[in-house]
């Protein structure tokens, strides 16, 4: 299990290479990447992403633990970004191992509903209009519950 | 105590961190307790649906007991991902 949080851009290919490397015996490998979206009226220069130095680590290595302990998983891994980024570069990612299909998916989407909420990271969105926080979701409260 | 302010809380309040000395029993005293300081923490705190609150780093509830505690933090619900 790894669970990384940086400022600087990661490679997708590179991490999810070597993520699948050295897992034989696992069959199914679910990757799912996050990337900076424009889709605002007034169009995005960046996205600053705030989080809480020591509690974001502890909180992403605390929903991994759950993801293994909860599904039949040979190994996970998150990568989430701080600071300030711009569209098309990518935020984050998680990557699930597992000897079954069924187990990756799951436990991946379970990884995702859970550091939406549960992580402590905070967005702002920067456009030309100025600065606004990223409110939270209903629906990605809601999505805890299905787990 | 360290008490911690992320996001648009700590915009409102103006500063990222600060140390508290407290005898507050719960989040919930300590919440008053800073709303009674001065408007800046009125208008963070108004509303504490709208905030979440960790102890120690650990996500908790504003009826939880401080006793103990070294670190609290306010933030808005999080939107990771």
């Amino acid at each position: 299990m790894r669970v990384v949080v940086q400022d600087a851009p990661f490679d997708f290919g590179h991490e999810a290479q070597a993520f699948a490397r050295g897992h034989t015996s696992m069959g199914a490998i679910v990757t799912f990447t996050g990337v900076v979206r424009d889709t605002n009226e007034a169009p995005l220069e960046a996205m600053e992403i705030e989080h809480y130095p020591g509690m974001t680590e502890a909180a992403l290595t605390d929903i991994a633990e759950q993801a293994i302990s909860r599904w039949s998983l040979g190994n996970a891994l998150v990568i989430h970004r701080h600071g300030r980024l711009v569209p098309g570069e990518m935020i984050m990612m998680v990557a699930t191992a597992a000897r079954h299909r069924k187990d990756a998916f799951e436990a991946a989407e379970f990884l995702m509903d859970y550091l939406k909420s549960r992580a402590p990271f905070w967005k702002r969105e920067i456009t030309s209009q100025g600065a606004s926080w990223v409110a939270a979701r209903d629906e990605d409260e809601a999505a805890l519950e299905r787990w | 105590m360290n008490v911690l302010y992320f996001a648009w809380v700590r915009e409102r309040i103006g500063v990222p961190r600060e140390n508290i000395e407290t005898s507050a029993a719960t989040v919930n005293d300590l919440v008053a307790e800073l709303r009674a300081r001065e408007e800046r923490y009125a208008v963070a705190f108004a509303d504490t649906s709208a905030l979440r609150v960790a102890i120690d780093q650990e996500l908790t509830e504003f009826d939880a007991p401080l006793a103990g505690a070294k670190e609290v933090a306010f933030f808005p619900p999080m939107t990771g991902g």
